[in-house]
């Protein structure tokens, strides 16, 4: 059950950070964050290392305070009523936070005891049951010291269950996972949302994002860059259609501009392909039609729906731009954000191309 | 299945005092380190040794030497120094022989430091790698988000540090005991020990003592950077700790019957007041790593 604003009639949010500022010594680690995470949906907190996520995760549970801004976790105040909005919460850190000489059974029966559970043979019931939820139960008896990090991270995702929370908090939950077993606990999250959960979900793996989000949040320097769900902000970013054409010979793209419906030919890297970018979906037919009367021959004709990385780089570059006053930051002027340079200014000038930002023609 | 969420004006928890705390809370921590503790066996082989050494060892040496191979001129020598024992301790002194007396005096009032030093060496080890450890294994981090207060953290983890050094000596005074009595007892007339003045001592005088040291201990491992440093730190701390115990112990075996009783009151008072700042130390945002100065 979801309360519903008796205003707006709305469900209310279960998470509401609003210009939530926080500083570790001369470092703004949260600089006026707004963040509003939907009851059952799974939220994902996207950007770099050092963008502020796992802050905010800490100061949804009230782990830690504000410096300044408001925070309501299930309509209350962490720092007043801690302990209450604590009960309610799973955490998943990116470290799986496990005892390494206890048992993975002790670990879970721990947790359960702490959130109040308490002892018995319906808790162990639990555990198992937990256990077993995530693929786990045959290593129970054993030293979590001894587990490889995907048994570490499921036995983490078990006991972040235990208590059933309403609100699931994963920091980087595959962190350090081999791509099979990512891909498992990534499955394992999209089933808790079945039944009922919120869940926010911390990554600065694009790929990882990519259709688990319900909602995303691009989070940089401690603030929120965007917020809404892919399809909302594809539509935001990218508001026409954009075609992959591929022909026989290579393409001139000059003539392709002039057909009614596309507002801009982009090269692609093969000569025999253009990227074209049209009004809208309808437009698709006639467009194909047109390009066989200029007489190509084509062998491919492929919708392309932008990725969230290519949403991900679009907010970035949008937000270098503006830093930038508006100038494109060349390789070498820009901060380092840990990726090598050469790698992000092409795609960023891809990116810049597709959407048709200004500045986009200077990074041509 | 997402639970209404509770009401803006929902009373805030009252989180004043030390009748709030969740005892049930402390008792689950405590369980845990020590289990944790007890699943180590690094960890305690050398606390069984080391209460070995200074409770058996040592005092079968002794104690043999002096009653059964006996001596005689070295006996009589360390008997004659017994005269320089304060008047109220020379008067306690049993035995007719003088292997007797000097049997005596070792085991009533020589060897009454080892008390102290086997739980605070013990306790200080523990309790310096608690919390900075739960930071350094990330587990800081579980328990930051758990439901627990910082002040049942904190006492949990105390209770944890205190009871493995504490309950090593009481088993070791157990055996001392029978050493004493079994070695000594022949000389004096008679199984004599404990005496009174080592109840006091071991039950009134040792616990506040150790938890002092403990609180001071816990404080700087909330607050350093790594488990070496709060090590560091707490040898520091522990040596004078161990040196004002040592004098404050042995001049209450040697001084007049209430000494010690009068000696536990204030530690116990000290203690309290300790336990009460050292509280503090512990925060959220410590056991995460974030707090400034961490």
């Amino acid at each position: 059950m979801t309360t519903t604003s008796p205003t707006t009639g709305e469900p209310e949010p279960i998470v509401a950070l609003e210009g939530v500022r926080r500083r570790f010594g001369t470092v703004d680690a949260l600089a006026g964050l707004d963040l509003i995470v939907p009851a059952n949906r799974i939220t994902v907190l996207l950007g770099p290392n050092g963008a502020g996520k796992t802050t905010a995760i800490r100061m949804i549970t009230g782990a830690l305070d504000a410096h300044a801004g408001s925070v309501r976790t299930f309509g209350l105040d962490p720092s007043i009523y801690g302990e209450e909005v604590r009960r309610r919460c799973g955490v998943v850190s990116a470290k799986p936070a496990l005892y390494d000489r206890l048992s993975g059974h002790a670990n879970l029966a721990y947790a359960a005891e702490l959130y109040g559970l308490g002892r018995g043979d319906q808790i162990d019931r639990r555990i198992r049951d937990a256990a077993a939820r995530f693929g786990i139960e045959h290593a129970l008896e054993h030293r979590v010291g001894g587990f490889s990090t995907g048994m570490k991270t499921r036995l983490a995702l078990a006991r972040s269950i235990l208590h059933q929370p309403d609100l699931l908090l994963f920091d980087e939950p595959t962190s350090g996972l081999d791509p099979e077993s990512s891909h498992a606990v990534l499955e394992m999250i999209r089933e808790m949302t079945d039944d009922g959960r919120t869940v926010v979900m911390c990554t600065h793996l694009l790929l990882e994002a990519e259709g688990l989000a319900d909602k995303v949040i691009v989070m940089e320097d401690g603030t929120d860059l965007v917020a809404g769900t892919p399809t909302e902000l594809t539509q935001r970013f990218w508001p026409g259609t954009v075609v992959l054409v591929g022909a026989e010979a290579p393409v001139d793209p000059a003539p392709l501009a002039r057909i009614p419906g596309v507002r801009q030919v982009e090269a692609d890297t093969d000569p025999c392909q253009v990227r074209l970018h049209l009004d809208g979906d309808h437009r698709t037919p006639d467009v194909v039609l047109a390009l066989l009367a200029n007489g190509l021959r084509l062998t491919r004709v492929e919708p392309i729906q932008p990725s969230l990385e290519d949403l991900y780089f679009a907010v970035r570059t949008k937000k270098d731009i503006a830093d930038d006053g508006g100038r494109q930051l060349s390789p070498v002027e820009r901060p380092d954000d840990g990726l090598p340079p050469a790698a992000v200014t092409d795609r960023h000038r891809q990116v810049a191309a597709l959407t048709g930002w200004p500045g986009s023609e200077e990074a041509r | 299945m997402t639970a209404p969420a509770v009401s803006p004006t929902t009373p805030a928890p009252s989180r004043g005092g030390w009748l709030d705390l969740s005892w049930k809370r402390v008792r689950i921590v405590a369980r845990s380190d020590l289990r944790q503790l007890i699943e180590d066996k690094g960890f305690w082989m050398p606390m069984v040794f080391l209460g070995a050494i200074f409770f058996l060892i040592i005092p079968t040496v002794l104690l043999m030497t002096i009653t059964k191979i006996g001596d005689v001129k070295v006996v009589n020598q360390v008997s004659e120094t017994l005269k320089v024992l304060p008047p109220s301790a020379q008067a306690q002194i049993q035995g007719e022989s003088p292997e007797g007396k000097t049997a005596y005096a070792l085991a009533v009032f020589l060897l009454a430091p080892v008390a102290i030093v086997v739980p605070l060496t013990i306790s200080t080890a523990i309790g310096a790698s608690t919390i900075v450890g739960e930071r350094e294994r990330g587990t800081g981090e579980f328990l930051a988000h758990s439901p627990a207060h910082e002040r049942e953290i904190y006492l949990g983890k105390l209770i944890a540090s205190l009871l493995p050094g504490y309950a090593t000596t009481l088993m070791g005074f157990g055996v001392y005991s029978l050493i004493v009595n079994l070695f000594v007892g022949p000389e004096v007339g008679g199984w004599f020990f404990p005496t009174q003045s080592w109840w006091v001592l071991m039950l009134w005088v040792v616990p506040p003592f150790l938890a002092l040291t403990l609180s001071i201990v816990l404080r700087l491992s909330a607050k350093v950077k790594s488990t070496a440093a709060a090590q560091q730190a707490a040898g520091l701390v522990t040596l004078p700790m161990i040196g004002i115990a040592y004098s404050q112990s042995t001049g209450a075996l040697f001084g007049a019957e209430s000494a010690g009783f009068w000696l536990g009151v204030v530690a116990w008072i000290v203690a309290a007041f300790g336990l009460s700042r050292g509280m503090r130390a512990v925060s959220r945002a410590r056991l995460l790593g974030v707090a400034d100065g961490v």
